[in-house]
């Protein structure tokens, strides 16, 4: 059953650091998992907590949030917030039994393909490695 | 504003825990500035509770809604046809909305989500300190506009108490000491002989030490 584990994983990316890496990955040839759906904000700290619960609520299996590099941020510190933000929001997944390590913040510039690349392939592994989200078998599946 | 924090999830868990059609009411007012049960609130604690749950293999079905103000009738009335179709109501207002909730809809059980904890100002961004404490006779006239009610740990009329070390109160090196604050005040403005003035004994009666209050406006009541 879990060798047929696919994970579904949601990174929020910031439109222009970690949103212009995935472009960058792509423009380089570099290949990433499948598993992993980018939804685009303007900055990361547009993300709240309330969008990250409803990804897992919703049966996603990891999610992560992708700012700027700290010092970075187009917005000054929107990537700061969203570090905080992601802290939070861990804390609330572990208190309804979900764990905290299916969420994090990852920080790259727009040049760096290859560490978007990475990280894509690094938190999927781990998901995978981890099983599916407790509460997938009891809500609809995600599409 | 009346600030509050979020009950325990574990404690709201066990209050709703027989039912299975829950409504949960937000409120847009002091709550919703405090971070504490507005519209946005509500639907973390929504989805909180709904992974809660479903974990334990059970569906439960959550209706959200914010009201402009709970502790108002006319907005609590907003609410009359969403009450029917459920069990159980869980309420983020302070405690004045949940009361008018329970008086409004007498045959279905309230739960309060959060703590109500004090009136207070926000010092900055996610911080919320006690400023008032309704004492019901304001005395910040002569104290600065600094409230030795709600900042002295002692309540003092005429302080410092010896317990002032370097501007902050011997509680906490966190907490400064009220009459650290009057005074530098009142010297900033050059009232210092306002200081000189000895405040007497407050009478507590027009506070909570005469029972509940209330206010009646003749030319509003009907």
């Amino acid at each position: 059953m879990m060798e047929d584990f696919e994970p579904v994983i949601i990174a929020f990316c910031c439109h222009y650091c970690a949103y212009t890496a995935a472009d960058m990955a792509g423009s380089q040839r570099r290949c990433y998992p499948a598993n992993v759906r980018i939804i685009r904000v303007p900055c990361s700290g547009k993300v709240d907590v309330i969008h990250i619960l409803k990804a897992f609520e919703n049966g996603a299996d990891g999610v992560y949030v992708a700012g700027c590099l700290e010092g970075d941020c187009h917005f000054k510190n929107g990537n700061i917030r969203a570090a905080r933000r992601v802290a939070y929001a861990r804390k609330l997944m572990e208190s309804v039994g979900i764990e905290g390590e299916r969420l994090e913040m990852v920080n790259l510039s727009a040049g760096m393909g290859d560490r978007f690349a990475e990280i894509a392939g690094r938190i999927t592994e781990k998901i995978r490695k981890m099983g599916p989200n407790p509460i997938r078998n009891t809500i609809r599946p995600v599409a | 504003m009346i600030t509050a924090e979020r009950k325990p999830l574990e404690e709201i868990i066990e209050y709703i825990r027989p039912f299975q059609k829950i409504l949960l009411i937000g409120c847009n007012e002091c709550v919703t500035v405090c971070s504490a049960g507005g519209r946005k609130e509500v639907g973390v604690l929504s989805s909180l509770l709904q992974m809660s749950f479903l974990k334990q293999g059970k569906n439960l079905q959550i209706r959200e809604h914010t009201l402009e103000r709970q502790c108002d009738p006319e907005y609590v009335e907003e609410l009359v046809s969403m009450v029917d179709g459920v069990d159980a109501i869980l309420s983020m207002a302070c405690g004045c909305g949940v009361q008018e909730i329970c008086r409004r809809f007498k045959n279905k059980p309230v739960f309060p989500a959060v703590n109500t904890k004090f009136m207070g100002a926000s010092e900055r961004q996610g911080v919320w300190a006690e400023r008032c404490q309704g004492c019901g006779n304001c005395l910040l006239g002569v104290t600065g506009g600094i409230c030795p009610i709600a900042r002295c740990s002692k309540q003092l009329m005429n302080g410092p108490c010896g317990g002032s070390t370097s501007g902050k109160c011997e509680i906490s090196p966190d907490v400064d000491c009220a009459w650290q604050l009057i005074w530098d005040r009142l010297k900033a403005l050059g009232m210092e002989d306002r200081y000189e003035e000895i405040i007497p004994a407050k009478d507590w009666r027009p506070g909570r030490a005469a029972g509940p209050r209330k206010i009646i406006r003749e030319d509003l009541a009907e």
